[in-house]
């Protein structure tokens, strides 16, 4: 799910890709994964597909990415430089921090207040949705490709024609008493 | 030079404040257009999928204030087509409120005993029906056996949902794929057409002007089908009458960018916003807990893990309604399905600790997803929310091609509103951290400010000049026939879920409004039937009652 992106600036991928996984963590997908911190079991944001929702221009936040890559490693900077961390030369400043300082900083950059913070919520709403919901890709589609976010939290998949549909639903007995004041409507009196 | 189009009544919106009018004034004759800013979807294009592009993208927008956020509907049917189909009654107190304004927000000749006829027509209308036990899906079920458990009531809440055709598919947000929601759709917005009104989707009202003959020329411009950040033709229709019904994000924008032609608004356009006092608890449920405490099980041997089922809110604690209690104190507390994405990103961890709303933490929360249970409070808040200046277009700068935007709304919530909320998240963690049945936690407000999917009170009728941009006909004042009848015009939080007030306000003002339109020269009577396929049993409610 990752086809696109991976023909782009390595830099400017890992970056949005470390911030994706800053807010749903997963899985290291190699050893030498710099930009998954690897801090939960299963796929998370990125294997969902985080970057191919953030690219899509109906999102409305593609044509900010290198500005906000930009961003968000001049942030990585100040933030190592001010907590005394040490960064590694060979990846971008964001994707250096280990993962309690990536997300701190995103909680500074989310935090009210903050100048930037429409654009950093932003980001974060939309590495969200790609996992809990997969907006990048139809629903069925992405059941049908495994997309870990939607069976991570265990969303049941559409019926074969697209719909969902949930014959048994009630535990189909009274299970409190009724306010004394209901009224022959229904309603509150 | 061409022509300028004209008709009798332009009505701005199709929601609950739009297509109660539109119907009976053009039931009453009069020529009725209706301008939608959103595109026009039904039935079998009401899908269950999250992709951008879908209907759930398309039928409602998210703007995002300073410090609130509104979720509302954005297509012919407005609302009614994107709401959860809730439908009490507001509680007697309500309509007593004063706020902070020192005195009754209330128009003296609106009191709940005044509204109840409207209420009933309303009800059959569409229809709403009882809920009975039996039908209540697994999460309100849960939710009431919580507060049975907590020494609470909780009661099935009145709705407009055919319960017989609904497959608890919970989609109920992206539009009814079975028709069993009663939405607009199917009741008064066909019988509007059918008595010749013209309903035009993607056509957003910019803003007005006035005609020598006193009218109205309603300026608009077409939006783009698929993406909605691009404005096409522009052009305009003139009207003796005009309702603004564009939804309580969207009225008071239109008539604040119209203050530069029409001349000054009422001070109170624009202000007094209320968010119906809401706010969002999750509780992530212990299964075992809900087996052992609650002894509930489904035929499937498991206890609960259903957050995915059912219809929206079903069940509904009413133990804080009541009258007795201090203003500010009192709300509802209501079980609530919100699907993924929206739903989940607010949602903290229920452990202390950063961060809340992302991180290692939230991950494991959500692989509980199906255990949760998200609790809706309606409480009291103070109307403190006010529109600064228009954007350049629509009520929001569009950040996506659909759904996602920046609006003007500044929302600072008071001390008031905090007692309310802070009471609300109390009672909630009370009844359902009961003997280890769940973990609990509101919905961080630091994101995207508060959060309201009942937008209200933005332009509200009322009597004191200052404090109401409307009189109690619904009437703009200092501005003779533009009428607001969209949740705009009600004073102020309901404590309850608003759809059948904000309707039944609409089908009284009708009256007024008929009046109006025949004082300006328009052939309508007010005749007062209910849409076709409802019973003529409430055709007599008397005219200005």
């Amino acid at each position: 799910m990752e086809t696109e992106a991976q023909n782009q600036d390595p830099a400017r991928v890992a970056t949005l890709e470390a911030f994706a996984d800053t807010i749903v963590p997963g899985e290291k997908r190699s050893p030498d994964d710099r930009a998954v911190a690897g801090v939960a079991a299963g796929g998370g944001a990125v294997a969902s597909g985080a970057l191919q929702l953030l690219e899509e221009p109906a999102g409305g936040i593609s044509e900010a990415l290198d500005a906000l890559v930009l961003g968000l490693n001049d942030h990585a900077t100040e933030y190592a430089e001010a907590h005394g961390v040490a960064l590694d030369d060979g990846v971008p400043a964001f994707v250096s921090l280990p993962y309690e300082h990536r997300a701190a900083l995103v909680q500074q950059l989310t935090t009210p207040g903050h100048p930037e913070k429409q654009v950093w919520v932003g980001l974060a709403l939309f590495s969200n949705m790609a996992f809990d919901s997969a907006s990048h890709l139809g629903t069925a589609e992405a059941f049908a490709a495994g997309h870990p976010g939607l069976l991570t939290i265990g969303f049941q998949p559409p019926g074969e024609d697209g719909l969902n549909r949930f014959p048994d639903y009630s535990y189909g007995r009274p299970l409190a008493d009724l306010h004394p004041d209901t009224t022959a409507t229904g309603s509150p009196a | 030079m061409s022509s300028i189009e004209s008709t009798d009544v332009v009505v701005i919106g199709s929601g609950f404040g739009g297509a109660i009018p539109a119907y009976h004034l053009a039931a009453g004759g009069a020529r009725v257009v209706v301008l939608e800013r959103g595109p026009h979807l039904s039935g079998e294009e009401f899908e269950h999928d999250f992709k951008l592009g879908s209907s759930y993208t398309r039928v409602f927008d998210f703007v995002v204030g300073d410090g609130m956020s509104v979720l509302g509907g954005n297509c012919v049917g407005g609302g009614s087509v994107v709401y959860f189909a809730t439908m009490p009654r507001a509680p007697g107190f309500v309509f007593e409120r004063h706020g902070s304004i020192g005195r009754r927000m209330w128009p003296a000749s609106i009191t709940r005993d005044v509204l109840d006829p409207w209420y009933d027509r309303v009800s059959e209308a569409l229809p709403v029906s009882m809920q009975t036990w039996d039908k209540v899906p697994y999460a309100g079920g849960l939710f009431a056996a919580a507060c049975a458990h907590a020494g609470h009531t909780a009661n099935p809440s009145p709705a407009a949902v055919d319960v017989e055709r609904c497959t608890n598919c919970n989609w109920m947000m992206a539009g009814c794929r079975f028709d069993a929601k009663r939405s607009l759709l199917l009741n008064y917005l066909p019988a509007a057409v059918a008595h010749g009104a013209e309903v035009r989707p993607l056509h957003e009202v910019q803003h007005l002007t006035r005609n020598d003959d006193g009218g109205y020329r309603v300026h608009f411009r077409v939006v783009d089908d698929s993406d909605y950040r691009i404005l096409h033709d522009a052009g305009t229709i003139d009207a003796k009458v005009v309702i603004v019904a564009a939804g309580a994000g969207a009225t008071p924008v239109i008539l604040q960018r119209s203050a530069d032609t029409l001349g000054a608004m009422p001070h109170a356009t624009g202000r007094y916003f209320s968010g119906n006092g809401e706010r969002l608890n999750t509780a992530v449920f212990d299964e075992d807990r809900v087996r052992e405490v609650l002894g509930l099980t489904r035929g499937d041997g498991q206890a609960y893990a259903a957050n995915q089922i059912g219809r929206g809110p079903t069940v509904a604690s009413w133990d804080r309604l009541d009258g007795t209690l201090p203003e500010f104190e009192r709300f509802s507390l209501e079980q609530l399905y919100f699907p993924p994405g929206l739903g989940t990103i607010l949602a903290q961890t229920p452990d202390d600790g950063d961060p809340r709303w992302f991180g290692v933490e939230k991950k494991e929360m959500l692989r509980r997803w199906q255990s949760w249970l998200t609790i809706f409070t309606m409480s009291e808040d103070d109307n403190e929310g006010v529109f600064g200046p228009p954007p350049e277009t629509g009520n929001a700068h569009r950040f996506s091609q659909q759904m996602l935007g920046h609006g003007p709304l500044r929302y600072r919530p008071t001390a008031n509103t905090w007692r309310g909320w802070n009471l609300a998240d109390a009672a909630v963690k009370d009844i359902l951290e009961r003997d280890g049945l769940a973990k609990v936690a509101p919905w961080t407000n630091d994101l995207v400010g508060a959060y309201t999917v009942h937008p209200l009170a933005s332009c509200r009728i009322g009597d004191d000049p200052e404090t109401s941009a409307l009189d109690d006909r619904h009437e703009l004042r200092g501005h003779p026939g533009i009428f607001v009848t969209d949740g705009s015009a009600v004073p102020g939080a309901l404590t309850v879920n608003p759809a059948l007030t904000i309707a039944a306000l609409a089908e009284r003002a009708v009256a007024g409004i008929v009046r109006t339109a025949q004082e300006r020269g328009v052939a309508v009577t007010y005749i007062g039937d209910l849409p076709e396929g409802t019973s003529s049993s409430l055709r007599a409610v008397a005219v200005g009652a």
